[in-house]
């Protein structure tokens, strides 16, 4: 397990250093690259510009400056805003607790019920049920998010009025219901591709699991139906859905910020587009940064998931 | 089952053999045919189309602002400038499908050639390939895509070149996993030793024995893109009015949901129909070009 | 051998017919044979003659996805119960019960026969638990005594293993382990040995006939080489093309085998006092086992026989024809080629 988890820690390490390059090729490829602040600037003169370039050392050499960004980076000091000054990581953080909700909200809806769907969509194999899952799914993946975040509005907020349009709270109401009522429908729009997502891998990996030795081995000793199921069949499809939900964390993460742009969520997604929009680039860099790290050590969760609940990885 | 496996490496006939018997299979796949006819006729509908239509998609009619479809010959209603709705979903239908195809062609050229070099050189130059290729994957991609389209000028090549600079990945993994395979298969070795260059084992024999996994890819690359360009567009960042897209079609249809819902159903169906049609189409394909799966 | 006692695994008329793209094929063609408790029947065939599917339906494991139809009888005759229970006649919940305690299998590919994410003891616990209801800690202790009594060194430490951590002997031991939990009264055995390299196969062989002796179970023991057959089985079953097409004791087949392809499976097989002599090299049948969904005309193994004669071996299906001691063969040729005193059919018993 040791040597497996480092294996894997060493190459995270060198996909980070990557994403960092191409993090700092971005931040260069922005107009007026890391000076666009004053660029927009009305009043500033070319000479002002130059001058504050050499004191922020842009005059030197890119491969230098890369470092001199990378080292900020990792000591935690991220910038500052363009729009209100304060550190980039400060402003992040305020906003990254209400994406976690939604993430987490809708990722444990997805799993339960994505995996339900595949493992009754595996079992009972070409039936009605099957068929409606597997075209569902297809559709669902189908389905521009963000317009089924204004199809959800429109049904449950503007024609039904059951459920608020958007924001996370009623002003003046500070009640958990309150809290409740705003999440269902960025949770309802978020999590349409992750049930379609889930349901698909796991229907696939519970029909390859069906089909192995093991399974008629469990079902020689006589094992009932649904212990067989779960023991055998369920214990073993899961396995390889630990490394799918690392892998698909980016997925996620950019579902979260289209469902958050259409429900004005105060999360991560939303502070991204409106920093994109006041050009505010220290906080986008941020942000971008941020989830690719994010994404990262979620990946390296699940191997270390994978690392404990698989006998055959651990001590290898 | 013992008598089936001599098929087991008769996949390097470059003779497609497959091609009629796959074209059968995937025709018997319903969906995926269902799909194709309506890529098909969606194709067609957007060449022709605005040719047949009463009004074209740019002139502005205030008098007719936000009719309702089937108001006088605006057969799905106008939008917020009294344009027709018609007329901008097919035009519309022409630059998001043009999107789609040239983001798919990209990508797929770029993605396949850093997955051929990464599976046949291995080592240090197959490990650096796939680690950067995992670096682009980490970024969540309406993330890159976003930050890149406010970078840079949107024009509709511009948007291209961005979309298809988030979507070769995954085809480069593909890729990169079949070529590994088949590097040790005996038509590889046999051209090695026969003294054949690297570059004509690679795009002469290696290539053309991944096409079955290329072409799946490329096709449900197809609908993911087009996703993108209507999220990107839709937020004001991709294909710049009045030049229509499916997605900046959207653009005002949150703000007038209530009172002209048309404007977002149309070209949200629209686009729903088209991209899972590609998806279908890409499932068929898998089924079909898949040796592996026994379908009828 | 003489049954005084009814057999503990009668089958009758078992048919297997898959379907599949809506037609349907028959795989598994009226076999019968029997089985006394104590005694071992050998089913042997070159691969693809039907002998899984045939284990397969006696366990009723041919699932609803293979969509087989299974027909004729299997009586099971358990210690424990006065009268035979035909297995294709109860519902599942029955057959369950059945399974793993009365009738037990094992799988011919130990690497993938046990659950990788499992420890072996908690695997043989299982079956344990799941039939009597014991409690955990004694259906522990339990799968630690069987463990031992399938010779695995040092049980104690290896009941905590997980199956990638031993080797294929050790895992069939295992499975020969939960096989035998409950005591069956029939114990399947799929090409047990076939996967493992010579040695552990003799180890095995060993060790099934010890546990038969101290069980006193039936087994049905399936292989496709005949070289093992003399070490276990007291009688013999060739199966082809999803027909029995000889059946006797041992050693009378292998003396004097009556059906040409018993003959050709004989002679393919590598003989020690032959081996390494110049010159020697084993025959082997030529061509292979057909298709069932195309089966060839009349005796299914004609084409390949190099006593088939036009007009004769393929009009009909020859019958299986049953000879004295218990001897029965399915040749239309059997009166030419065999000496008339050992065609004479068998006086009836009752
Ligand atoms: N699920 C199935 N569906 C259709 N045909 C099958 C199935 N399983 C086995 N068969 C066929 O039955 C025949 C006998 O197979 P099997 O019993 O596995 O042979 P053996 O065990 O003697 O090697 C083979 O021709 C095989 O193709
Ligand atoms: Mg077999």
């Amino acid at each position: 397990m040791g040597r497996y988890l480092i294996g894997r820690l060493g190459q995270s390490i060198i996909v980070l250093f990557l994403v960092s390059l191409i993090g700092f090729m971005i931040l260069n490829l922005a107009p007026g690259g890391p000076l666009s602040q004053f660029a927009l600037t009305p009043g500033m003169s070319q000479a002002d510009i130059q001058r504050i370039a050499a004191q922020m050392g842009l005059d030197r050499p890119l491969i230098i400056q890369y470092f001199d960004w990378l080292g900020r980076l990792l000591v935690g000091d991220w910038g500052d805003s363009f729009r209100d000054g304060r550190p980039v990581l400060e402003i992040i953080i305020e906003h990254l607790w209400a994406t976690l909700l939604l993430m987490g909200t809708s990722m444990a809806v997805s799993i339960v019920i994505g995996i339900g769907v595949g493992i009754a969509g595996a079992v009972r194999r070409y039936s009605v049920f099957d068929y409606l899952a597997t075209v569902g799914a297809m559709v669902a993946l189908s389905i521009p998010t963000f317009w089924f975040g204004l199809v959800a509005i429109y049904l449950f907020a503007l024609q039904l009025d059951w459920l608020p349009a958007g924001s996370m709270t009623t002003i003046g109401d500070g009640s958990v219901v309150d809290y409740l009522r705003h999440l269902i429908l960025p949770t309802l729009v978020l999590s349409l591709v992750n049930v379609a997502i889930w349901s698909r891998y796991m229907r696939a990996s519970t029909l390859e699991v069906l089909d192995q030795d093991f399974v008629r081995t469990a079902r020689a000793k006589g094992l009932s139906r649904y212990r067989v199921l779960v023991h055998h069949i369920v214990r073993n499809a899961l396995l390889p859905m630990i490394t799918l939900a690392g892998l698909q964390l980016p997925t996620i993460l950019g579902g979260a910020l289209v469902a958050e742009t259409v429900f004005t969520w105060p999360g991560m997604g939303r502070l991204f587009l409106d920093s994109i929009g006041y050009s505010d680039y220290p906080v986008v860099m941020g942000i971008l940064m941020l989830s690719a790290i994010f994404v990262l050590l979620g990946n390296l969760l699940a191997d270390l998931l994978v690392a404990i609940t698989d006998p055959r990885v651990r001590l290898a | 089952m013992t008598t089936m496996t001599a098929a087991g490496d008769a996949a390097h006939t470059r003779h497609h053999w497959w091609q009629h018997r796959t074209l059968s299979r995937f025709l018997r796949h319903r969906l995926a045919a269902t799909g194709l006819a309506i890529i098909l006729m969606l194709t067609l509908a957007c060449l022709l189309g605005p040719h047949l239509l009463p009004y074209d998609e740019l002139t502005v009619d205030l008098r007719a602002r936000f009719s309702p479809p089937l108001t006088q010959d605006h057969y799905l209603g106008t939008d917020p400038l009294g344009r027709d709705i018609a007329a901008r979903l097919l035009m519309a239908g022409r630059i998001s499908l043009l999107v789609g195809f040239s983001v798919m062609l990209i990508s797929t050229v770029f993605g396949t050639l850093i997955g051929v070099v990464a599976g046949y050189f291995r080592g240090w130059v197959g490990s650096v390939l796939m680690r950067i290729v995992d670096a682009f994957l980490a970024f969540p991609s309406i993330f890159l895509v976003l930050v890149l389209s406010a970078f840079v000028e949107p024009s509709p090549f511009m948007i291209t070149v961005i979309i298809a600079l988030t979507c070769w990945m995954e085809i480069a993994r593909i890729v990169e996993a079949e070529i590994l395979s088949l590097r040790e298969r005996d038509f590889t070795i046999a051209a090695r030793l026969s003294g054949a260059s690297a570059r004509w084992i690679m795009f002469r024999e290696l290539v053309p024995n991944a096409m079955g996994p290329i072409i799946v890819a490329a096709t449900l690359t197809i609908a993911n893109a087009i996703l993108l360009e209507a999220y990107i567009s839709f937020l004001g960042y991709g294909i710049q009015p009045p030049l229509p897209s499916w997605g900046n079609m959207l653009n005002s249809a949150q703000q007038y949901l209530a009172d002209a819902p048309w404007l977002a159903i149309v070209p949200g169906i629209t686009i729903t129909l088209a991209v899972s049609s590609f998806n279908f189409i890409g499932d068929g394909l898998r089924d079909a070009l898949d040796s592996r799966s026994n379908l009828p | 051998m003489t049954l005084s006692h009814p057999p503990a695994l009668a089958v009758r008329d078992l048919c297997v017919t898959f379907q599949r793209n809506g037609c349907e094929t028959r795989v598994i063609h009226d076999i019968d044979f029997e089985i006394a408790a104590g005694e071992t029947l050998a089913l042997v065939g070159e691969s693809g003659s039907g002998k899984s599917v045939t284990s397969m339906a006696l366990m009723r494991l041919l699932g609803r996805q293979s969509r087989a139809a299974v027909t004729g009888q299997v009586a099971l005759h358990a210690a424990t119960e006065r009268e035979p229970i035909d297995l294709l006649q109860i519902d599942d919940a029955r057959m369950r019960q059945l399974r793993g305690r009365r009738i037990a299998m094992i799988f011919q590919e130990p690497l993938t026969a046990l659950n990788p994410v499992h420890r072996v003891g908690d695997q043989i616990a299982e079956v344990v638990r799941f039939h009597s209801g014991s409690p955990r800690r004694q259906a522990r202790a339990q799968a630690l005594a069987l463990l031992e009594q399938v010779g695995i060194p040092e049980p104690s430490s290896r009941l905590d293993s997980y199956p990638h951590e031993l080797s294929g002997g050790m895992r069939q031991r295992v499975v020969i382990a939960m096989a035998l939990a409950m005591e069956p009264d029939v114990l399947i055995a799929d090409e047990p040995t076939t996967a493992l390299d010579v040695t552990v196969q003799a180890q095995i062989l060993t060790l099934l006939k010890t546990l038969q002796r101290d069980t006193g179970m039936a087994m049905l023991f399936i292989t496709h080489d005949f070289g093992v057959v003399s070490e276990v089985a007291d009688r013999v079953a060739v199966m082809y093309a999803g027909r029995i097409v000889e059946e006797g004791d041992v050693e009378a087949v292998l003396a004097r085998p009556l059906m040409p392809y018993t003959a050709g499976l004989l002679a393919s097989v590598p003989r020690l006092e032959r081996a390494g002599l110049p010159g020697e090299r084993l025959a082997t049948i030529a061509g292979r086992v057909p298709d069932p969904a195309s089966l060839p005309a009349g005796c299914s193994f004609q084409p390949r026989c190099t006593f088939a004669v036009p007009g004769t071996c393929d009009s009909a299906v020859p019958a299986l024809a049953s000879l004295k001691a218990g001897r029965r063969v399915r040749c239309t040729r059997a009166h030419e080629l065999i000496p008339a005193e050992e065609l004479s059919p068998c006086p009836q018993t009752s």
